[in-house]
């Protein structure tokens, strides 16, 4: 066969592999839609009532609340995860090497178990408070909408700072190389080129702290602040209005839709291409030392002082290790068993997404990646409606006696809605970077489209896929109403037994599992160190 | 590395594998609870061991709880539903989601006003929501009520919890119930002119600000001091037992409770626990494990819950808190009370 027949035979797919792919998409997305279709079912039932005395006392400071946390949040982790990271990978100072991993950790503590160390610590009864007064200065007060952003930043900026500091380790000694020799400052190079072109990986790792945030009930609960979130459940536990929460998660849904779309658009026109280069980290000069201090006391607030106080609770309440083994397996293999599911359905939607021109799939993949910025709760009943009403047809239809339980793969469907998000962002990352001319030579080559898949695509993403799975990992560890409402009987897991305590203040006794957690979490880090590190000696 | 598609392969079929496991479930009892579980593990361990009835917990927080069970409808396998405060309970039998029980033996050992009327639920623990202050700065003679803590003498020394919490929720409700919405509201208003700080996400949060000395007096659930008590017997903080006083209605007390659920797969075994918790051994350990009060007046208490002294309850049906806690909330919104 000649190469001219060859290349109209690949360029033209034809409408079956088009349909093919389409469908694949729609499958991966399907649970996200009877999600949306249980929020739009409460449209039926309307409670104006709810309505018009929420309208009155909660919006009006709720939406301020949440736009002002949005706003510190989205400021706070987006200049805190690109400092860290610039540092990391283009500076030289003491301790580099172990703040490069480091700095991930605090990811593994739980956005609650931060919130209240925080408050135990800092509030007027604390320590540090008391401490002050005792020298008669006085402390703002914690519990307050910037005690609430200063916690939810030191846990959410490792998304940024993780994606960040792969865009800036890949391409920013050759960058910056090429800036001087322009003539630019090393500084004016890191702004007014490096920056700009990390660009992408920031706005991602900045969304899904900002999907997070807004879902968050836990932390701002703590704070005493009231959110966006917590009148969603206001309406439904307090003022028993399942259908009022249900019909503000949808108005939430649409503006976090808005806000990707927003993000998605503003980078659509641009490519970005990675270039290979050895690494030639600048010198700080007197500053090292400074660089060392801003990395160190990031990971003591937001890592070293929570896991001391962990243990020191863990240890006053001696929880029985054997205790928390089983609970420790069942987390770990939940938590293994998602990131894989979550990961391989992110993997095939980004790069049907790529293959694929045209408007339609870029929606869908919009549309997958929503289930992170609805509250858990939420979430979770919008999947077990569903599933609770068909087993109950199924059993009319078929004169069955089938009973409802929550199932291993329930759950892990459900882990795998709500962290869409978490593993489709460093993947979409990875290939923008990938050149267009790689697709347009696998064609050239006449590369089947499985081949394509293993030679072209893959390869490139395998760093992604691990950094995707290690950050589905990690919050399926943390993430506690999903579990709780979907695990069949018997799979208690860490988080589990967290709630159990914490819900009636036991922080002691909660110490232990808290602490198991933390430490589960950090297993695929260690993980993804070694993997990088092996790379970085690849290449040199 | 080539990590796809063998690795990750492995992976998913290791993430299907569960769906292909038969999920048969042995005839034993299932009880959805928002109690916590280790506060009735070592109760329903004993249960199995005099009975031989297995029991499945499956804890989680009471709405969800509720609305799991209206979304299983008669495919639900939930026997029992525990909840920790009668506003739960009552909603849950308000929606339809409990059966009625009649048993002798659960009217002879429940005080009439810790269940519901149509005996759908029943209150096995009482908690007693009650004062608490430093002992060293106040002198008890200037505490009387939970609506005298809005007077100016209070001004900047009152703390008091969230009003998310439906302890709360349910203790306004009974206000509200006896001496009418405006003359709550006022009380309300006292309460948030008087705060020191802004509400606490839980109880022992007001009671480690009085021992700070941010305020002196807050509102809790007894076992929540108890808690402090044990781990600090000199404990500078002390429980007042307010409306005690001539025609005044008595300390706000809630229940954490049962019912049978609608669709219960085995009522017969559910009822013969029910009853079974609702007698001398069970409802001592009920009660204990938490340093709650025991539901059932023949039990005696726990030596530490009773030297906390005697006092007279609020004898107000508590199903009353549920009928009134969506007007309570609204009003707690109304003044501000977040």
């Amino acid at each position: 066969m000649s190469a001219t027949a060859e290349i109209a035979v690949t360029r033209r797919p034809g409408n079956r592999s088009g349909a093919v792919k389409i469908a694949l998409a729609l499958l991966i997305a399907a649970p996200v839609f009877a999600v949306i279709v249980t929020l739009l079912a409460s449209l039926a039932r309307f409670e104006p009532t709810v309505w018009t005395h929420l309208l009155t006392y909660w919006l009006p400071e709720v939406l301020g609340n949440t736009a002002l946390i949005m706003l510190g949040v989205g400021l706070g982790v987006t200049v805190l995860g690109t400092a860290l990271a610039a540092l990391v990978a283009l500076t030289e100072f003491p301790g580099r090497r172990v703040f490069a991993v480091a700095l991930l950790l605090p990811m593994a503590m739980p956005g609650y178990v931060l919130a209240t160390v925080v408050i135990g610590q800092l509030d007027f009864a604390g320590p540090l408070a008391t401490l002050l007064r005792a020298a008669g200065l006085s402390m703002p007060p914690i519990r307050s909408v910037a005690g609430l952003v200063l916690t939810l930043t030191l846990t959410l900026y490792p998304y940024v700072y993780l994606v960040a500091r792969g865009a800036f380790a890949s391409q920013g000694a050759r960058t910056l190389e090429a800036a001087r020799l322009m003539g630019f400052a090393p500084w004016q190079a890191f702004w007014r080129v490096l920056l700009p072109q990390a660009r992408p990986w920031i706005l991602g790792g900045a969304l899904l702290a900002l999907m997070e945030t807004l879902a968050d009930f836990g932390t701002a609960s703590a704070f005493g602040v009231t959110t966006f979130t917590t009148a969603i459940y206001r309406a439904w536990f307090a003022l028993f209005s399942i259908d009022v929460a249900l019909q503000l998660a949808l108005v939430m849904l649409v503006l976090v839709a808005l806000l990707v779309m927003a993000e998605r658009l503003s980078r659509r026109r641009a490519r970005f291409v990675s270039a290979q280069g050895a690494q030639a980290p600048l010198s700080l000069g007197r500053w090292r030392w400074a660089a060392t201090g801003l990395c160190g006391g990031v990971l003591l607030l937001g890592f070293g002082l929570p896991v001391l106080q962990l243990g020191h609770w863990a240890l006053s309440a001696a929880v029985p290790i054997p205790q928390l083994l089983p609970l420790a397996g069942r987390s770990l293999a939940l938590a293994a068993m998602a990131a894989g599911l979550t990961v391989t359905a992110a993997v095939l939607l980004a790069i049907v997404a790529r293959t694929t021109p045209g408007r339609r799939l870029a929606t869908l993949q919009t549309v997958a990646t929503l289930g992170y910025a609805l509250p858990g709760p939420l979430l979770a009943l919008g999947l077990f409606v569903p599933y609770a009403g068909g087993i109950q047809w199924l059993n009319q239809q078929f004169g069955l006696a089938w009973m409802v339980h929550g199932g291993v793969s329930l759950l892990l469907l459900a882990y795998a809605v709500r962290f869409m998000a978490v593993a489709h962002t460093p993947l979409h990352a990875q290939l923008m970077r990938l050149s267009p001319s790689v697709d347009d030579a696998a064609r050239l080559l006449g590369v089947g489209r499985l081949a394509r898949l293993q030679t072209v695509y893959l390869p490139p993403l395998n760093l992604a896929m691990l950094t995707a799975a290690l950050l589905v990992f990690v919050d399926v560890m943390k993430e506690m109403p999903i579990t709780l409402m979907m695990r069949p009987f018997g799979w208690e897991t860490l988080a589990v037994r967290v709630f159990e305590f914490t819900r009636e203040g036991q922080w002691a006794a909660a110490g232990a599992p808290s602490l198991a957690i933390v430490a589960v979490g950090l297993l695929p880090v260690l993980l993804l160190t070694r993997v990088f590190n092996r790379k970085a000696a690849d290449v040199t | 590395m080539r990590l796809f598609p063998r690795r990750t392969l492995c992976l998913t079929l290791l993430a299907l594998a569960p769906t292909f496991v038969s999920a048969a479930e042995p005839p034993t009892l299932v009880v959805y609870s928002a109690r916590a579980q280790q506060l009735i593990e070592p109760l329903f361990a004993r249960y199995t061991a005099e009975t031989g009835v297995e029991i499945k917990v499956l804890s989680d927080s009471e709405g969800a709880l509720m609305q799991r069970l209206q979304a299983e409808g008669k495919a639900s396998p939930a026997d029992l539903l525990i909840t920790v405060d009668a506003g739960n309970l009552w909603q849950a039998a308000e929606r339809n989601l409990l059966q009625a029980t009649d048993s002798t033996v659960l009217a002879e050992h429940i005080p009439a006003h810790l269940r519901d009327p149509d005996n759908r639920w029943f209150g096995l623990s009482v908690r007693a929501r009650t004062l608490v202050y430093a002992s060293d700065r106040v002198d008890a003679d200037t505490l009387s009520t939970y609506e005298a803590l809005g007077d100016d003498a209070w001004k900047g020394r009152l703390c008091l919890r969230t009003s998310q919490k439906v302890y709360n929720q349910s203790l306004v409700a009974m206000m509200m119930a006896q001496q009418g919405r405006e003359a709550t509201e006022a009380t309300l208003r006292g309460w948030i002119d008087n705060l020191a700080a802004t509400p606490f996400a839980n109880d022992t949060q007001v009671m480690e600000a009085i021992l700070a000395g941010q305020c002196d007096v807050g509102i809790v659930n007894t076992y929540y001091f108890g808690r402090l008590q044990s781990e600090n017997p000199d404990l500078p903080l002390k429980l007042f037992f307010p409306n005690q006083g001539d025609g005044e209605r008595g300390v706000h007390v809630n229940v954490s409770g049962a019912g049978i659920t609608r669709h219960a797969p085995h009522p017969e075994a559910a009822q013969a626990l029910l009853e079974w918790l609702s007698a001398d051994e069970a409802q001592a350990l009920f009660a204990s494990v938490n340093q709650e009060y025991p539901a059932n007046p023949d039990v005696p208490m726990d030596p530490q819950v009773a030297a906390w002294g005697d006092f007279r309850q609020d004898l107000i049906n508590v199903s009353e808190a549920g009928r009134r806690q969506v007007d309570a909330v609204k009003l707690m919104d109304r003044v501000g009370y977040r």
